[in-house]
């Protein structure tokens, strides 16, 4: 029976997991993601499940790695300069294509920056951060029951895709409380088991290959090194190395409008905002203030980028793009459209006010250049 | 399972350089891993990254090659979803004590149920011989030319410092002790430490006046010195002479351990 509660973002985050039959924690406290931490210390004991403390953020990843491979749903929760120690071990992650979560409760950086004030900083990082190419998912909630139902379809992603996926939720939204809805009867999909004679390594037809979960008697090789469809390391072939980082890559960018969710309001406005978490939430003010205005594209899944969703906006004469940031997700859109773009970057850790994107809004009428900055 | 049944045979031979000492280690393990009658879905072989944490590919039950320092922090993952799983971890002296140093005095911390066979070759052997925390004062390096400057760790001492419930020290000349005390360590609950000092002729003996792996070999038999005799010598008065060091059994004790299904 689903329970209605009144929560912030992080709790709900927390209960999202348990929903999802996360049963192990790994993390490592920081400002201001710590509240998973304590829910998911306070929570798991009492259902079956283990948390555990770890020394730092490299280790945090590395134990919900292992306890991945010993068939847990396993996640960790952080923030920026946790994130980047944890840089690494999501390499690893998505070179061994371990199912595992990482929430990023996004605080202002670089280095110690803000602790305790809203960022949209990582947003680059979380994509390309860990050497060599790969890809990866990451989820963007925008409100508490985002936070709950994100969480959630986080788990699925990262069993059905074999990868590392992000929730990348910032201050405002770990911290702000709204009323949620805890779904008891969420949607599960389990990774798919190796089946007996196929090897650990080979992609079904999907690019995935089937997992062999430590002691159901596999006896399977795991290794960060370029590997053959065997598991065993083959470091010096470059047709294995290319193959191998090609399938792992594809298979999720391949599947990146299968993968999008997004909101597409007023698809035959002319001027259209593009947001994703927090910034989201001042867009939508706009569109009640003013209706049938102004188009929006919310995207749930920022990556793999739904480079599609753009095209629902035939009319578009600009895209406004407020971000927390200095126009991170900006640069990913220019990739896919020449119609001009209006970054509206702020920093700091408020958020956007209706009337600063009402004032962008207005200069994305007067733009020629493909890509403007509105300074607030 | 007999022996060669623990050993991923399509996997052989292995990468060690002649004269290496990692097979020996590796075969003393497997040996006290058919000794306990293991069963190959209940173990699981753990490494970082170095010619030490090559073992676990070598092991015919699951493995997981991990990244460099961190063998014990994926160990911690694997354990703690899978209490009843005999986890043991292949690492190094570089692997364990530098770039891995604070997992492994929070993983002997916690004493988690893990054993850990640390090869000690005191270098870098993968990247081609440069200094370790563990080479000795004076070696001679790739990154020491003028001979090691810096104190090295006895990574015994510290396993005992930071709580291990089982610790202790051989070498590749001593394989029947060691072999025992890795079978101690993986029936010691909490976490078991066994050091193994080990030969690498390619890259720090040739540079040490020991380029024969029998040179190094002989060293360990000369230098090596039974605990019970270094502690008779200590209790009258005798410190341990230079380049001499200590082997035997340090800790054996039943701290609570993490890990374990009853204590779960």
């Amino acid at each position: 029976m689903d329970k209605t509660d009144f929560l912030n973002g992080n709790v709900a985050c927390a209960e999202g997991a348990i929903a999802a039959g996360c049963r192990f924690f790994a993390g490592y406290p920081i400002t201001p993601s710590t509240e998973i931490a304590e829910r998911m210390a306070a929570r798991l004991p009492k259902i079956g499940g283990t948390f555990v403390q770890m020394e730092d953020e490299l280790a945090s990843v590395a134990a919900i790695i292992g306890g991945s491979w010993a068939g847990a749903r396993t996640m960790t929760a952080t923030s920026g300069p946790g994130f980047s120690l944890m840089m690494e071990n999501i390499g690893y992650a998505a070179m061994t294509e371990t199912p595992i979560v990482i929430i990023n409760v996004q605080r202002g950086g670089p280095s110690t920056g803000q602790p305790t004030k809203a960022a949209q900083g990582d947003m680059l990082q979380c994509r390309y951060g860990s050497h060599g190419d790969y890809s990866i998912i990451a989820l963007s909630p925008s409100s508490v029951q985002e936070m709950f139902d994100l969480t959630v379809r986080a788990f699925n992603l990262a069993d059905r895709f074999r990868t590392p996926v992000f929730l990348m939720a910032d201050e405002t939204i770990g911290h702000m409380r709204e009323k949620v809805s805890l779904h008891s009867d969420v949607e599960i999909i389990p990774r798919r088991e190796l089946k007996e004679g196929e090897l650990p390594c080979a992609p079904d037809e999907n690019g995935v290959p089937g997992f062999g979960t430590f002691g159901n008697g596999h006896n399977i090789h795991i290794t960060g090194l370029t590997h053959s469809e065997n598991g065993y390391p083959s470091t010096d072939s470059a047709e294995v190395h290319e193959q191998l980082i090609r399938r792992q890559v594809g298979k999720i960018e391949d599947f990146r409008n299968e993968i999008a969710d997004v909101d597409i309001v007023n698809p035959d406005a002319e001027y259209i905002f593009i947001s994703y978490g927090a910034p989201t939430r001042t867009v939508r003010q706009l569109m009640a203030d003013v209706p049938e205005t102004y188009g929006h594209l919310n995207l749930r899944i920022v990556w793999p980028f739904p480079d599609e969703s753009l095209l629902a906006f035939k009319n578009a004469k600009a895209f406004i793009i407020p971000e927390m940031n200095l126009g991170q997700i900006a640069k990913e859109v220019r990739q896919y459209t020449n119609i001009p773009i209006v970054t509206v970057p702020k920093l700091g850790g408020a958020l956007h006010t209706p009337a600063e994107l009402k004032k962008a809004a207005d200069v994305a009428k007067t733009v020629t250049k493909p890509m403007t900055e509105v300074r607030l | 399972m007999n022996l060669e049944d623990w050993y991923r045979q399509d996997r052989l031979p292995h990468i060690y350089c002649p004269g290496c000492g990692n097979g020996t280690v590796l075969n003393c393990t497997l040996r006290a891993v058919q000794e306990l009658g293991f069963k190959q879905e209940e173990t699981t072989f753990i490494s970082g990254i170095g010619c030490s944490s090559r073992a676990s590919g070598y092991t015919s039950s699951d493995s997981l090659h991990t990244t460099h320092g961190r063998a014990l922090a994926f160990a911690t993952g694997v354990k703690l979803v899978k209490p009843h799983q005999h986890v043991i971890v292949f690492t190094g002296d570089g692997d364990c004590s530098a770039i891995g140093g604070n997992h492994f005095i929070h993983a002997c911390r916690r004493n988690i149920d893990l054993t850990v066979v640390c090869i000690n070759n005191n270098i870098y052997g993968m990247t081609g011989g440069q200094g370790s925390p563990c080479t000795p004062y004076g070696a001679i390096t790739t990154t020491t030319p003028y001979g090691m400057h810096e104190q090295p760790f006895d990574l015994c001492k510290l396993a005992e410092a930071a709580g291990a419930n089982y610790v202790a020290r051989w070498t590749s000349y001593h394989v029947k002790e060691l072999t025992e005390a890795i079978h101690a360590g993986l029936e010691v609950p909490g976490l078991s430490f066994i050091e193994v000092m080990t030969q690498c002729p390619t890259s720090f003996g040739s540079k040490n006046k020991m380029r024969l792996a029998t040179q190094m070999i002989d060293m360990f038999r000369e230098n090596a010195v039974l605990k019970v005799k270094a502690d008779r010598d200590t209790a009258a008065g005798k410190p341990l002479e230079p380049g001499k060091f200590i082997v035997g059994e340090f800790v054996r004790r039943h701290n609570p351990p993490l890990g374990v299904e009853e204590s779960k």
